[in-house]
């Protein structure tokens, strides 16, 4: 199991990377700067996966919080708006 | 209803089902009768189950901070079985609305709330309600004030999410059973609060 990086409240970003394969970091997501909610656990790495690895050692999962307002320059709606989504760690550098 | 009763060619995937199925039976790695019971048990699985888990939550504050702090475990605790169901369970307040989607698929919790509706797997759907979720969410009528937060919730990965809608008001001393009947499948997903009790 790889060792979990960040703690809830930590600053991150999402790497702007666009490997092939089975992704599962929402393209949308990709670049942007949000804060660690919780930490989920720690799962195969599905990328992996779908290449019929084992996916180990297993990646630290995140659930980050993003604003709207970042996410979407032009978001219409409450500017405490936010968008949560899991990412796994192998995706977030420190910010 | 015009094609009812005519004879429709099976499509790609209809074709793709049934070759596979009937394989997979050929080779004995599953039985017809295996197969009959998964469809069954996933066919036993309806929002009923969702909504026992929420009204429970209602009347039992130290139940509803046992399922926000760890989901599947106090699912357990009431007697569901929610094999590889990591569960998150979040609470709607005056303040915060939450709401779910599936942006890359359709990841539901189908242990709690049976087999998603399709428009929870549509296009429109997952698109839009990352990028304007007030617009969504008032296309299934529900407008959230402008002051109320919107949390939406992308279910990208390994765990799944049941909202826990707020109680309506006017339910005061009603049993489980009776809450559990004002709990939708609409408003455990985030895009309806639960219902209003209709006769005092």
């Amino acid at each position: 199991m790889a060792e979990p990086r960040f703690s809830p409240g930590d600053t991150v970003r999402v790497m702007k990377a666009y490997p092939l394969g089975h992704v599962r970091t929402p393209y949308y997501i990709r670049g942007h700067t949000g804060v660690i909610e919780r930490v989920c656990g720690s799962f195969a790495n599905p990328e992996e996966l779908a290449q019929m690895r084992d996916g180990l050692p297993a990646q630290p999962l995140y659930r980050v919080r993003f604003m709207q307002k970042e996410v979407w320059p032009d978001y219409r709606g409450n500017p405490a708006d936010v968008v949560e989504v899991e990412i796994y760690q192998h995706w977030l550098e420190p910010a | 209803m015009k094609a009812q009763g005519k004879y429709q060619p099976l499509t790609y995937f209809q074709l793709m089902e049934v070759s596979l199925r009937e394989l997979l039976v050929e080779k004995g790695l599953v039985t017809e009768e295996q197969l009959a019971s998964a469809v069954e048990d996933m066919r036993q699985r309806t929002p009923e189950r969702g909504a026992r888990v929420v009204a429970k939550a209602w009347v039992d504050a130290d139940f509803k901070k046992k399922l926000i702090e760890n989901g599947t475990r106090a699912c357990e605790e009431l007697g569901l079985d929610l094999p590889a169901l990591k569960l998150v369970v979040i609470e709607n307040t005056p303040q915060v609305h939450n709401v779910i989607v599936c942006t890359l698929c359709s990841c539901y919790p189908r242990m709690l709330l049976g087999i998603p509706p399709d428009w929870y797997k549509s296009r429109n759907y997952r698109s839009r309600m990352v990028r304007e979720p007030r617009a969504v969410l008032a296309e299934f009528g529900l407008k959230i004030p402008g002051k109320t937060r919107i949390r939406v919730h992308d279910s990208t990965a390994d765990m799944r999410y049941m909202v826990l809608p707020m109680r309506p008001a006017g339910t005061k001393g009603w049993s489980e059973e009776r809450l559990a009947a004002l709990v939708t499948r609409d408003s455990m997903i985030g895009v309806a609060l639960a219902k209003e009790p209709q006769n005092k």
